[in-house]
């Protein structure tokens, strides 16, 4: 199946983030394609590079990063990042700001849009 | 073609006021009514104070958002549906509701549709995706 993602909440303060990072890398190990994963609302907040939380634990930022890497198209609302001071200098490599047209896509390629957060 | 169009329906059951959930979701509505997708959108739980008429943001010196659902049928967002036991359970009735645009020939008002759960339910079943704010 081809599943888009999108995630409404900040890292660290809501679990909404790490659970949508345990079910793409569950949805993945099933064998179902990511078309995308799209970052809106307090979401754009997961994939700043200023983010430094204790050696002892996860680094959102980074998972979300390797991610990327791996070729999943991970997309940041350039809307809701521009309001809350997230822009290209402080993203994690491997990910993109673009408008809320990257979400529309997502919407209407993917079989299931599984969307995170409150 | 058109039965490529893919249907994506936005529920709103937040209230307006206290988070942007609401504002921001109204934001991807907007954006996604230019696109080649069948949008309907549902007011439901707290979300029906969205589109409740005069509302006036102006002592939380916050922008209100109600005056662009005014305009949802200029951005061609026609189906937009409201939850009647939500409404009715928040004491509301249809008077309540805000226009959210206007007939092109009559020019008469265009509220949202009042639904019965079960219709909204039929419809959701029918839907390609569905969007929560």
């Amino acid at each position: 199946m081809k599943l888009a993602v999108c995630i409404y909440e900040g890292p660290y303060n809501h679990e909404a983030s790490d659970t949508a990072y345990h079910f793409i890398q569950a949805a993945i190990q099933k064998g179902h394609e990511i078309k995308g994963i799209f970052f809106y609302h307090d979401g754009v907040y997961n994939v700043t590079r200023l983010m430094e939380p204790p050696q002892d634990d996860r680094h959102i930022s980074n998972r979300w990063s390797a991610l990327g890497a791996s070729g999943i198209d991970i997309v940041v609302c350039i809307a809701a990042a521009k309001r809350r001071g997230i822009v290209d200098d402080v993203l994690v490599p491997n990910v993109r700001i673009s408008g809320l047209g990257q979400l529309t896509m997502m919407a209407i390629e993917a079989d299931r849009l599984v969307v995170f957060g409150d | 073609m058109a039965e490529d169009i893919k249907k994506i329906m936005f529920t709103v059951r937040k209230p307006p006021h206290g988070t942007i959930y609401v504002y921001e979701g109204l934001e991807v509505k907007l954006i996604m009514a230019a696109y080649d997708a069948d949008i309907s959108v549902v007011f439901m739980d707290d979300g029906v104070f969205a589109v409740k008429k005069g509302q006036d943001t102006k002592d939380l010196g916050i922008k209100g958002f109600a005056a662009t659902y005014g305009a949802l049928v200029d951005y061609e967002i026609t189906q937009v549906y409201v939850d009647r036991q939500s409404m009715e359970d928040r004491g509301m009735t249809e008077d309540d509701l805000l226009v959210i645009g206007e007939d092109e020939d009559t020019e008469e008002p265009i509220k949202p549709q009042v639904l019965e759960s079960a219709e909204i339910a039929a419809m959701m079943a029918e839907q390609h995706n569905i969007l929560a704010f």
